[in-house]
């Protein structure tokens, strides 16, 4: 079974269908205890980062993602559920996340934000197999640019270059949307499921 | 590594139907929206609207089950506009499965509206839909309201920069003088609208032939919502997609 952990707002129910294609049984949950029983995680986030942040620590989300971490099981974080997986985030305001991957998550220095809709990643994890030519659909203003040595990142570039994918051990996270990005999104998810 | 240029297909909703005819064959039911948005998805589009129409708190919740349906069965993001008043109203589309929710007249009758929307889920879902036409304001252009049957007197590249001072992340250009032309987009509006604003166009409205998306995106466009070209078949996204990248522009396979 894979849980969602539901702690805001916004469209879950793509969510929730697109991991159910992979033939697991999917559970939206805003509860850690129940989080926990899952045999894989997804961390989704939509909206502003602080605003994220608020909602997840209202929900003891923060303890629901170091269980996740923790059982070695694997996660999947997806936008803003990606961004609070770094150190801080510089969204109205600087706000701290879960400080997994060092590095703070600013605002993408292109002439048009937000940066919407389907662009090219430079694939670098397996997790990509078989999609590393497509696009995805991405949806925000804020990203995070730094390396991150300890782990394998996925670049895109828009104005300037930044993560698009990182993974390391147990947790893969995208900042684009697989559950938006059709049949490409599809298949990374099935790639993924692969692991629980 | 580019960001593709949208294509957008345009559905027309009254209380559960798509209205405005759509020609399709090999379509078990032509008027289900639900129908129609996988057709479209397999096609190609890379992001679908729905545009409730529907007068009656019955329709509304309609289009919330349409909405659902959609989302379960199309894994391309999907635009909700039409009689939204309150962030309420906007929960309940996210919730049902869309990602973005378009707004107009409610934003002009309140403006606040917008800063609420976006406090509560952020820039990216909120689509300002401006119905503007050619008008003795400043900007030359105005903004409309009723499918451009009644003058608002707002300027409308003025109306277009408060909104996005306030927090809308896209706006969604239809032009009154254009619509139903099938002469072209509106070039001069785009261009009026692109010189002022930093967030992605949405460009709407008079779309006749593969050529005219190309000229829009030259004018500086992001995407291009069209309607009728596509349900009746006049050409299909594939074809609009290959000009546009024969013409250089980066697009979705």
């Amino acid at each position: 079974m894979i849980a969602i952990l539901d702690y805001g707002s916004g469209n879950l129910r793509s969510a929730q269908r697109a991991f159910a294609l992979t033939g697991h049984d999917v559970l939206l949950t805003s509860k850690r205890s129940e989080f926990l029983k899952a045999d894989a995680f997804v961390v989704p986030g939509v909206g502003a980062y602080g605003a994220c942040m608020k909602q997840l620590e209202e929900i003891d989300g923060r303890g629901a993602v170091s269980d996740a971490v923790n059982s070695g099981k694997p996660i999947f974080g997806i936008c803003v559920g990606m961004q609070i997986l770094f150190t801080s985030g510089s969204e109205k305001g600087k706000h701290l996340g879960l400080g997994y991957f060092p590095g703070d998550v600013s605002l993408i220095n292109a002439p048009v934000l937000p940066h919407i809709g389907w662009n090219d990643v430079n694939a670098t994890s397996p997790i990509f197999h078989g999609v590393e030519s497509e696009k995805f659909y991405f949806v925000h203003s804020y990203a995070a640019k730094n390396d991150v040595e300890s782990a394998q990142v996925s670049w895109t570039t828009y104005g300037e270059r930044f993560v698009a994918a990182i993974s390391k051990e147990n947790i893969f996270a995208t900042q684009f949307h697989p559950e938006k990005s059709g049949d490409a999104g599809a298949k990374l998810i099935e790639n993924w499921a692969k692991l629980i | 590594m580019t960001l593709a240029k949208r294509i957008i297909p345009c559905l027309d909703v009254d209380n559960g139907r798509v209205v405005k005819g759509v020609n399709f064959t090999n379509l078990v039911d032509a008027g289900d929206p639900v129908e129609l948005a996988k057709r479209y998805g397999e096609e190609g589009a890379d992001e679908l609207t729905f545009l409730d129409i529907s007068a009656s708190v019955d329709g509304r919740a309609t289009t919330l089950d349409i909405v659902s349906r959609t989302a379960e069965q199309v894994f391309i993001p999907l635009t909700v506009g039409g009689g939204i008043r309150t962030v309420e109203d906007v929960n309940q589309l996210l919730r049902a499965g869309a990602d973005k929710v378009s707004i107009n007249t409610a934003a002009i009758k309140r403006p606040d509206l917008i800063n609420e929307i976006a406090d509560r889920f952020g820039n990216q879902v909120l689509v300002l839909s401006v119905d503007a036409r050619r008008a003795q304001t400043k900007s030359g252009f105005e903004v409309t309201t009723h499918g451009g049957r009644e003058s608002t007197r707002l300027d409308a590249l003025e109306w277009m920069q408060d909104a996005v001072t306030r927090g809308v992340g896209e706006i969604l250009l239809n032009s009154m003088d254009a619509d139903g032309t099938k002469s072209g987009y509106d070039i001069q509006m785009i261009k009026a609208t692109r010189a002022l604003l930093s967030v992605p166009i949405i460009a709407s409205g008079g779309a006749g032939k593969v050529s005219d998306f190309a000229d829009a995106l030259e004018a500086g466009a992001d995407a291009l919502l069209a309607a009728s070209v596509f349900h009746f078949g006049t050409f299909k996204i594939s074809e609009v997609k290959s000009y546009l990248s024969r013409a250089g522009y980066s697009v979705r396979d």
